[in-house]
This record gives structure tokens, C-alpha cells and sequence, in this order.
């Protein structure tokens, strides 16, 4: 029940945005829409939390610790970023970057995305889980041209076709899952879902199954961000509306991850050595060092941000390769405050965007002293996506880097020379940002900007204190993926 | 070793498969590039067809008439609708010459079907050629997205990829569920779709649908 | 099977090739002109030509070497010894392990070698272009070709034709992509290597697009007609070496009289629709710029490689 309502608003969202997505009061049914998701995805989420694990309409669908705190994490910020939007695209408007027709467009297309990834989530079918990414694709691609500007246009088209392709080498991953499965299993529907799957696990053919891991990693992969298939990304991110950016990074980047990493989950079952482990670090912590190097050259702040993502992307990735509890706690962890600080950056990024008329950091000067809720905001979300105690980010970090130190002591230094060098990179272009003079302009509609604080103090409050419950709800997720 | 009669069609489609991924590959022209599109999904269609009759597996009937309808006719008439309401019935220039990709081309068949050998000998199923088939058409496609300058053609090229995708599952694993086939068509029609508002919006920034246009954003 | 039976086949065989080989082209040639509306020669054309040309006397230029005048039998000879062991009307014929198909190819390398040598010996600029097209192209084409055959060879496990014939003819109907491939990749070897539309045209004689006809403007009279024999004898061994890769049945074996006149006539038969297949080639492709002839024959050689790889694979 709560599953149809948590996938079935954001959907029938789309469609009656479709309708009225053009009309003055079209951001607030978004956002109303949102908050409703919100609540269902906390209703399931507590009855999760009580009952346990649970499966609906004929097991298609699954909810267990792992997914259904993604499911929350998601819910939570497509409803800030659906608050956030409200004013930045009103803004936008008065600026004449986009018209009612788009405005259309970009709302259906938010509660789409948002359903697509929701889907990808709660599916228990390895199929529809891929179908649901493609959507979700779909749905961002024609926002991320929304401005129509040749190089919004550009970087869509760079985005569809790259994710394209890496979700088409997903799809073949997907189906020698199923020609692996399909021996155990035998044909039909039931051979493509996760809890079918992973009961059989250590029954699947091991050489199928680490080719399908490698095809399904390569594709998800791509859309997660990893590096050497990250390129659509940064492009996607700066040309798209600010908005998009934040849902892709805090959570398209996420969505994609937990494929892979359930996919990781069953080929563990059916290889004896840590093959899925090993390729995840390698493509982490070549993400993180790529993305690292990347930032101290970018001049666009969207695109530095974006560059910010692979690399907390690839922290993460290496955190669930290395396996183990900790590490899968520690990667969880990472998960939910890079989304909270990632988007909170994002919508301060966005209005100084707005407030100054460009996305170029040469350009951007004195943030606190135009509006110093932007400014103070985007301080504070850049101290804390740098891995500055004590927000969250230092936490999951520092526990991601003990882990490496114990059982991959290789793998630290990169580690730490890429924080290095990315604390570096960052804090010296955000430090100029937001303090000096300024000659910005006033933005026509008051910024939305409690999102940010919330977003901001759920983060310092997770580095300070992890409430029990949710340390418990954590481990049960951990365990499962461990 | 007396195979039976549906498997050598099977396998006479796949190899006629692979013929077309090159062939597309060694195109100039964008109207046959489509013309063998569709010639690609109705080989598709009828080896779904085959797998269908002598594996009794009815759901197939159901996919081979939705290749038929989608691949064969529609995807192909909107791609010719398009380029006549675009006029962009020039010769693909190629960023590497046709040789030269082609015998990029035999590199990747043979990566494939190393690839798909190990694989192929633990099949059961009604063929073992076709998963390397299937998995060197994805690849071939894949090249042909690289080396295309334009975008019709890059299109075409994610389009086939489907194709060989298509064809892994059906007759590889007799097909994926049904819901999951659904999905996966819909996925494509709404892609085919958006490519199309795409093209429009490129011509009306670029006034070309050469992607060379959009190079702009880079590393510097 | 008595030896002399087989040799009397055998010879059989040979005089039979020279004497068909003209009506081939001829039969080519009408079928073009129907093609192409026009009122078409007669089938019997190339033997008048033939026989012109032996009544007239040779001219030859003052620098010419003994080779000019040894060429035209050399590539007659060539033509005829592959036709001759070709498995033409029977298999196991005796001459047949004189050459198996890697050394067939040599022997047409030897009758290209001498061709191109004889056009260069003048020292006319025609004959040069020429000879240095041809071996452009026969570089390009022999690779190719000798893929086609491995596949062939590999499917019956061996490089003897006659083997492989017998393989191929005499197994239960089994559909083979892998020949499928490798039939397509001889067909457009074969239009590469006789001078055919779109490589070459065989009846043009315009400076630009002339290929293997450059390379002959030389010759006259008997040496002509011997080199437009050997031409003839070689598109009848190309033939029926695709023949017996692709479509063996009915031959007979050597010795076997009662089977004879079911060779002939599926031979008769098989050359009829090739010929004619050849003639509606000819009539719908262009011709190719010769720089775009390095294209085809990769093309060529792809396919024989993809046949060889999908063999391997179906195989597994």
C-alpha cells in the first residue's frame, strides 16, 4: 500500500503537471506533490523499520533496511529540491531563460524523475530496475537542455548519448544475469528478481556472472560517474537548471550506485575471490584521483561541484568495494550527507548563479555581503562536502580512510592526497566567492533558502551525534551489503 | 553434429546480423543506413520468430510482433519522416577512414567473441554462436556512434546497439520477462522520440546536425 | 574406379573447359545486352573472335622482349592447368593433387606476375597504368581470396578441392553462415579479379578507367585470342571454383560415366544463372573510382574473415 502511494503520487504528479505544469501555482503543486511522496516514503520507511523486510504485488516489488533508506533519502530531497525550485525558477522566468511551456515540461519532468528513480529503488526485478534507469535518463535529458542555449543542448546531447550507450552495457550485464539465473531458476519472471537471486546466489554460474558484473558496473557506472566514463557529467550538471544538478548529484548519482552495488552483492555469492570488490576500488580511486586533479583547473562553479561529485562518487564506490560492515556503513554514510551537502551547495550555488548572472567563479565576488544567507550558506556547505569536523562528511570519511589504513593500506595515500588536493582546489576559488565586494544584483523573488540549513544541519548533526536508531538502521543496511 | 534446422536459421540470422552492423558501418549514405535499420530489425523479428516456434515459448510471438511493429516500421518511417522534414539527406562523413574502421571493426568481433566463448560453451540454450553475435553487433555500434559525425547516423547507431541487445536476449536466454521487454520498448520509443525533438533543437541552434558544432565544452 | 578411366575423365575434363570457357562469356555478354535493351550478339560471338583473330597476322612493337611474346602462353597455360584440376564435372580427378587451393591462387599470382610484366615490357605508359592497377588490385584481392578458401578448407578439413567438394556435396543439408559469408566475400573477389563492372569493365577502352584491358592494348592477332582465351578460362575456373565451394551438388565422380550427363547438365545449369547473376551484377552496380577499389576488396576480405570467425564460433 505504501509502496503504490510513494510510487503512485510522484507519477500521477507527472501527469497532472503535464496538464497545469505552466501555471502560476504549478511550483507549489510540485512541492505539495513532493511532500506527499515524502510521507508515504516515511510511513513505509517506518513500517520497514517495525516489520522488516517486505515484498508487494507478487514480489515485483521489495523493501528492505538498504533500499528503503535510499527510498527516504530520496523522497526527502526531491521535496528541499522541489522547495528550492519554486523561487529559483520563478527566477529564472523573470530573467526570460525559460517560458511557461518549459516551466511545463520541467515540473512533469521533476515528479517523472523523481517516480523513475523511486522505481529503480522499490523494484525487485533486475529488469524494470534498468528500464526505470533509462527513464530516468529520459526524463533528465530534456531538462538538462531546458535553456535551449547551444550549450545546454550540447552537453544533453553528450549526456543522453554517453548514458545511453553505458545503460545499454548495463542492459547486456542485465541479461547474462538472467542467462545465469534462467539455469538455476529456470525461465520466466522470477529469475530476474533480487530476493529470487540472491537466494540462489552461490549457485550462479561464476564466469557469466563476473562478465555480467563487469557489463553491469561499466553501465551503471556511467551513470554514476566514474572515471574514465565520467564525461557527461560535469557538462550535464553546469548547463542544466540548478535544480536538475542537485537531484542529479544528491540523487540520480546515488540511485545509480545502489545497482551496482546490489549487483556486487550477488556476484560476491558466486565468486570465491573478491573480484567485484577489487574492480569497484580500482574505478573509486581513479575517480577520486581524476576528479581531485580536475577541480583546481575548472572555472565554472557548477561544473567545479560537479567534479566534486565524481569524487565523492568514487569515494563511496570504493568504500562498498572494499566490503565489510564498517566499510558499507561508512559508504552509506557518505551516501546520505554528500546528497544533503551536495544539493545544499547546489541551491546556493544556483541563486548566486542568479544573483550575479554568471556561473563563472572569476566573477562571482562577495556572496555575504549581496545576501549573506547565500553566502554563509555556501561557506558552510563547502567546509562540510571538504570533510571539515564536524560535519557529517568528516565522519564517513575518516571511517572510509581507518578502514583503507587496515585493510588496503595502498589504497590511503591516494586517498588523502586527493582530499588534499581537492580541499585545496576547492576552498581557495569558494573563499574569494564569498567574501569581498560584491555587484550583485537583487534576485526578483525571495531565495528559498531553509532547505540549505536543513540540509546543512542534518549533516553537522549526523557528524556530531548518529541518533541509535539510526545507527541500527545503518548496520541492518550494512549487513545486507557488507 | 546434426544440428537442428531452427538452430542453423538462428544462426544464419545472427551471422546476417553481424553482416548488417558492418555494412552499416561502411555506409555513406544516411537513407540506406536506414533502410538496413530496418533490415536488421526485421532479421531480428524473424529470429524471434524461429526461437518462438521450436521453443514454444509464446511471449516471443508477442516481442517478434513488437520488433516488427516498432523496428521494422515505425522507428525506421519516423527516422525517413525526419530527415525529409530536415533535409539532411547529405553523405556521413566519417571521422576514420572506411577501411581502416572496419578493420577496427574484425578487432572488436574477435575481442567479442573471445568474450562470449567461454560463455557460449556452458549454454544450453538453442544457440551458442549468438551471444558473441549479439555482443559484437552492441560493440559495432558502438564504433560506428564514435566515428559518426552527425547525428542521424549516431543515432541509428544507439538503435542498433538495441537491436543487438535485443537479439542477445531473445535468443540467448529466450527472451527477458515480458514486462521487463515492455518496459525496454517504451524506453526505446520515447528515446527514438526525443531524439527527434532533439534533432530539431540542434538544427535551430547549430543549423546543422553535425555534432562537430558541439565541441565546445571541454577541459582546457 | 579403373586409372584409365579416370584419366580418360580427366581429359575429358580439360578439352571439355577450353572448349566451353568462350560460350561462358558469351552467354554473359548476351545476357547484358537483354539487360541493358539492347539486340544481343550472338552466343557463339567470342568463338568468331576467336577465330578472327587466329586468321590474322601478329604485329608486334620493335622492342619487345621474348617474354611479350611467351605471355600469352604462359596465361593460357595457367588458365587451363586451374580449369583443368578445378573439380569441374567429377571429384578425384587424377590431376587434381597437383595443386590444392593455396596453390591454385599461385597460379593465378604467376599468370598476373607474367601479365604485368608483358604490359611493362613495351615500355607504353598504358601498359604501365595498367599493370600497376592490376597488381593493386590483385594485392588486395589474393588475401581475400585465400580467406574465402580457408573457410571452406576449415569446414571440410582440408585445402584439397576435391576433398572439399566431396565434404560438402555429400553431408546432410546444413545451413553454414560462415560459407554464406565467405560466398559473398568470392563473389566480389571474382568481379575483382576478372575485370568486371565494378572494379574494372571488360569492355571499355577509356584511358581513365582501364585496368586489365591497358595492360593487353598491345597484342594482336593469335597472342590476342590466346590472351582473351586464357580471360575466358579464367572467369569459367573462377566460376567453377565457386562452384564447388558453394554449390557442389550433382558432380560426379571421376570414373563415373553413368553420372556424367547429370554433371553436365547441373553444371550447364549452375553456369547459366551465374552467368546470368554475373550479367545483372554488371548492369545495376557503377564502377567504382579506382581509388574506392581498396574498399571493395576490404570489404571482400572482411566478409571472408567474419565468415572465418563465425565459423569458429558456431563451432565454439
Amino acid at each position: 500500500m505504501e509502496i503504490a502511494l510513494v510510487l503512485g503520487v510522484p507519477l500521477a504528479g507527472g501527469l497532472i503537471l503535464a496538464l497545469v505544469g505552466h501555471l502560476r501555482w504549478a511550483p507549489e503543486v510540485n512541492a505539495a506533490m513532493s511532500l506527499v511522496t515524502l510521507g508515504a516514503s516515511a510511513l513505509l520507511t517506518g513500517r520497514v523499520i517495525a516489520d522488516g523486510p517486505m515484498l508487494a504485488l507478487d514480489e515485483q516489488f521489495f523493501v528492505d533496511p538498504f533500499n528503503v533508506f535510499l527510498v527516504a533519502l530520496t523522497a526527502f530531497v526531491a521535496f528541499t529540491t522541489a522547495l528550492f525550485s519554486r523561487p529559483y525558477m520563478r527566477i529564472e522566468e523573470h530573467h526570460g531563460r525559460v517560458n511557461a511551456g518549459r516551466l511545463r515540461l520541467y515540473h512533469s519532468m521533476y515528479q517523472l524523475f523523481t517516480f523513475t528513480m523511486l522505481l529503480c529503488l522499490l523494484s525487485n526485478n533486475v529488469g524494470i530496475l534498468w528500464v526505470a534507469m533509462e527513464g530516468a535518463t529520459l526524463t533528465t535529458v530534456l531538462l538538462v537542455s531546458l535553456y535551449r542555449t547551444p550549450a545546454s543542448l550540447e552537453a544533453a546531447w553528450k549526456y543522453f548519448i554517453l548514458c545511453g550507450v553505458g545503460i545499454a552495457q548495463a542492459l547486456f550485464g542485465t541479461i547474462l544475469l538472467y542467462f545465469a539465473a534462467e539455469k538455476v531458476l529456470g525461465p520466466g519472471g522470477s529469475s530476474l528478481l533480487w530476493t529470487h537471486l540472491y537466494e540462489v546466489r552461490h549457485e550462479l554460474e561464476p564466469t557469466v556472472l563476473s562478465l555480467a558484473f563487469v557489463f553491469l558496473l561499466v553501465g551503471y557506472g556511467t551513470k554514476v560517474g566514474l572515471v574514465p566514463l565520467h564525461n557527461w557529467l560535469p557538462d550535464a550538471h553546469a548547463e542544466g537548471p540548478t535544480p536538475i544538478s542537485a537531484v542529479l548529484s544528491g540523487l540520480l548519482l546515488n540511485v545509480a550506485l545502489y545497482a551496482v552495488v546490489r549487483s556486487k552483492v550477488l556476484v560476491d555469492g558466486a565468486l570465491e575471490r573478491n573480484f567485484s570488490g577489487n574492480l569497484m576500488m580500482g574505478f573509486g580511486l581513479l575517480s577520486v584521483v581524476v576528479a581531485a586533479f580536475f577541480l583546481s583547473r575548472q572555472k565554472d562553479i557548477k561544473r567545479m561541484f560537479a567534479y566534486s561529485s565524481i569524487e565523492h562518487m568514487g569515494i563511496m564506490t570504493f568504500a562498498f568495494g572494499m566490503g565489510g560492515t564498517v566499510a558499507a556503513f561508512a559508504g552509506l554514510l557518505h551516501m546520505t550527507v554528500h546528497s544533503l551537502t551536495k544539493s545544499a551547495i547546489f541551491y546556493t550555488v544556483g541563486h548566486a548563479a542568479q544573483a550575479t548572472g554568471t556561473q563563472e567563479m572569476a566573477s562571482i565576488r562577495g556572496l555575504i555581503q549581496q545576501s549573506p544567507a547565500i553566502g554563509w550558506g555556501l561557506a558552510l556547505g563547502t567546509l562540510a562536502i571538504l570533510g571539515m569536523p564536524p560535519f557529517g562528511v568528516f565522519t564517513s570519511e575518516f571511517m572510509v580512510l581507518t578502514t583503507a589504513m587496515h585493510e588496503h593500506p595502498w589504497a590511503t595515500p591516494f586517498l588523502l592526497i586527493a582530499l588534499g588536493v581537492a580541499f585545496a582546489a576547492i576552498f581557495s576559488k569558494v573563499q574569494p566567492m564569498v567574501f569581498g565586494e560584491t555587484e550583485a544584483r537583487r534576485l526578483p523573488h525571495p531565495p528559498a533558502l531553509i532547505p540549505v540549513f536543513v540540509h546543512l544541519a542534518i549533516v553537522l548533526l549526523l557528524g556530531l551525534y548518529i541518533p541509535p536508531y539510526l545507527v541500527d538502521w545503518y548496520r541492518q543496511a550494512a549487513a545486507l551489503i557488507g | 553434429m546434426a544440428t537442428p534446422f531452427s538452430t542453423q536459421l538462428v544462426n544464419l540470422l545472427a551471422a546476417f546480423l553481424l553482416l548488417l552492423a558492418f555494412a552499416m558501418l561502411a555506409q555513406r549514405r544516411v537513407l540506406t543506413l536506414i533502410k538496413m535499420f530496418a533490415w536488421q530489425g526485421a532479421a531480428l523479428a524473424a529470429s524471434t520468430l524461429i526461437v518462438a516456434w521450436s521453443t514454444g515459448q509464446h511471449h516471443l510471438y508477442f516481442s517478434a510482433a513488437l520488433t516488427l511493429a516498432l523496428k521494422v516500421i515505425f522507428i525506421p518511417w519516423a527516422l525517413h519522416r525526419l530527415i525529409d522534414r530536415l533535409n539532411v539527406r547529405w553523405d556521413i562523413e566519417t571521422l576514420i577512414n572506411i577501411p581502416a574502421t572496419m578493420l577496427i571493426g574484425i578487432g572488436l568481433v574477435i575481442f567479442a567473441f573471445a568474450l562470449a566463448t567461454p560463455i557460449a560453451q556452458m549454454a544450453s540454450t538453442l544457440t551458442r554462436s549468438t551471444l558473441g553475435i549479439a555482443l559484437a553487433v552492441v560493440l559495432l555500434s558502438f564504433l560506428m556512434m564514435i566515428v559518426r559525425r552527425k547525428a542521424v547516423p549516431q543515432v541509428i547507431g544507439f538503435l542498433s546497439m538495441e537491436n543487438g541487445l535485443f537479439f542477445a536476449a531473445t535468443s540467448a536466454t529466450y527472451g527477458m520477462p515480458l514486462v521487463v521487454e515492455l518496459g525496454i520498448a517504451l524506453d526505446v520509443l520515447v528515446g527514438t522520440f526525443i531524439f527527434g525533438i532533439f534533432f530539431f533543437h540542434i538544427r535551430e541552434q547549430f543549423d546543422s546536425l553535425d555534432i562537430r558544432h558541439m565541441e565546445k565544452l571541454k577541459e582546457d | 574406379m579403373t586409372t584409365a578411366s579416370a584419366v580418360a575423365f580427366q581429359l575429358l575434363q580439360s578439352v571439355f573447359v577450353v572448349l566451353v570457357a568462350p560460350l561462358l562469356i558469351g552467354w554473359v555478354n548476351q545476357c547484358r545486352a537483354w539487360l541493358q535493351n539492347r539486340s544481343a550478339p550472338s552466343i557463339l560471338l567470342p568463338y568468331y573472335t576467336l577465330a578472327k583473330l587466329f586468321h590474322k597476322d601478329a604485329v608486334i612493337a620493335h622492342d619487345a622482349s621474348p617474354l611479350f611474346r611467351l605471355t600469352p602462353y604462359v596465361l593460357f597455360g595457367c588458365m587451363w592447368l586451374a580449369s583443368g584440376i578445378v573439380p569441374v564435372l567429377a571429384t578425384s580427378l587424377p590431376f587434381a593433387p597437383a595443386a590444392d587451393i593455396i596453390a591454385l591462387v599461385g597460379v593465378f599470382a604467376l599468370a598476373r606476375v607474367f601479365s604485368a610484366l608483358a604490359a611493362m615490357d613495351i615500355g607504353t605508359s598504358f601498359g604501365g597504368l595498367g599493370a600497376r592497377r592490376e597488381m593493386l588490385i590483385g594485392f588486395l584481392a589474393e588475401p581475400a581470396m585465400l580467406m574465402t578458401m580457408f573457410t571452406a578448407a576449415f569446414i571440410s578439413g582440408s585445402t584439397q578441392l576435391t576433398t572439399i567438394v566431396d565434404t560438402l556435396a555429400h553431408r546432410e543439408f546444413a545451413i553454414h553462415p560462415s560459407l554464406a559469408f565467405a560466398a559473398v566475400a568470392f563473389a566480389m573477389v571474382l568481379l575483382a579479379e576478372n575485370a568486371r563492372v565494378p572494379i574494372d569493365n571488360p569492355t571499355t577502352h577509356l584511358e581513365l578507367t582501364m585496368v586489365h584491358e591497358a595492360m593487353i592494348l598491345e597484342y594482336s592477332a593469335r597472342h590476342l585470342a590466346l590472351i582473351e582465351w586464357a580471360v575466358a578460362l579464367k572467369l569459367f575456373a573462377y566460376f567453377t571454383i565457386g562452384i564447388a565451394l558453394f554449390l557442389p551438388w550433382g558432380i560426379a565422380q571421376a570414373g563415373d560415366w553413368a553420372g556424367l550427363p547429370l554433371a553436365i547438365a547441373a553444371l550447364g545449369a549452375k553456369l547459366a544463372l551465374g552467368g546470368a547473376a554475373l550479367a545483372v551484377t554488371e548492369t545495376v552496380l557503377a564502377k567504382l573510382r579506382l581509388f574506392l577499389a581498396p574498399e571493395f576488396l576490404s570489404t571482400a576480405f572482411l566478409l571472408a574473415v567474419l565468415g572465418m570467425l563465425i565459423h569458429f564460433l558456431v563451432l565454439g
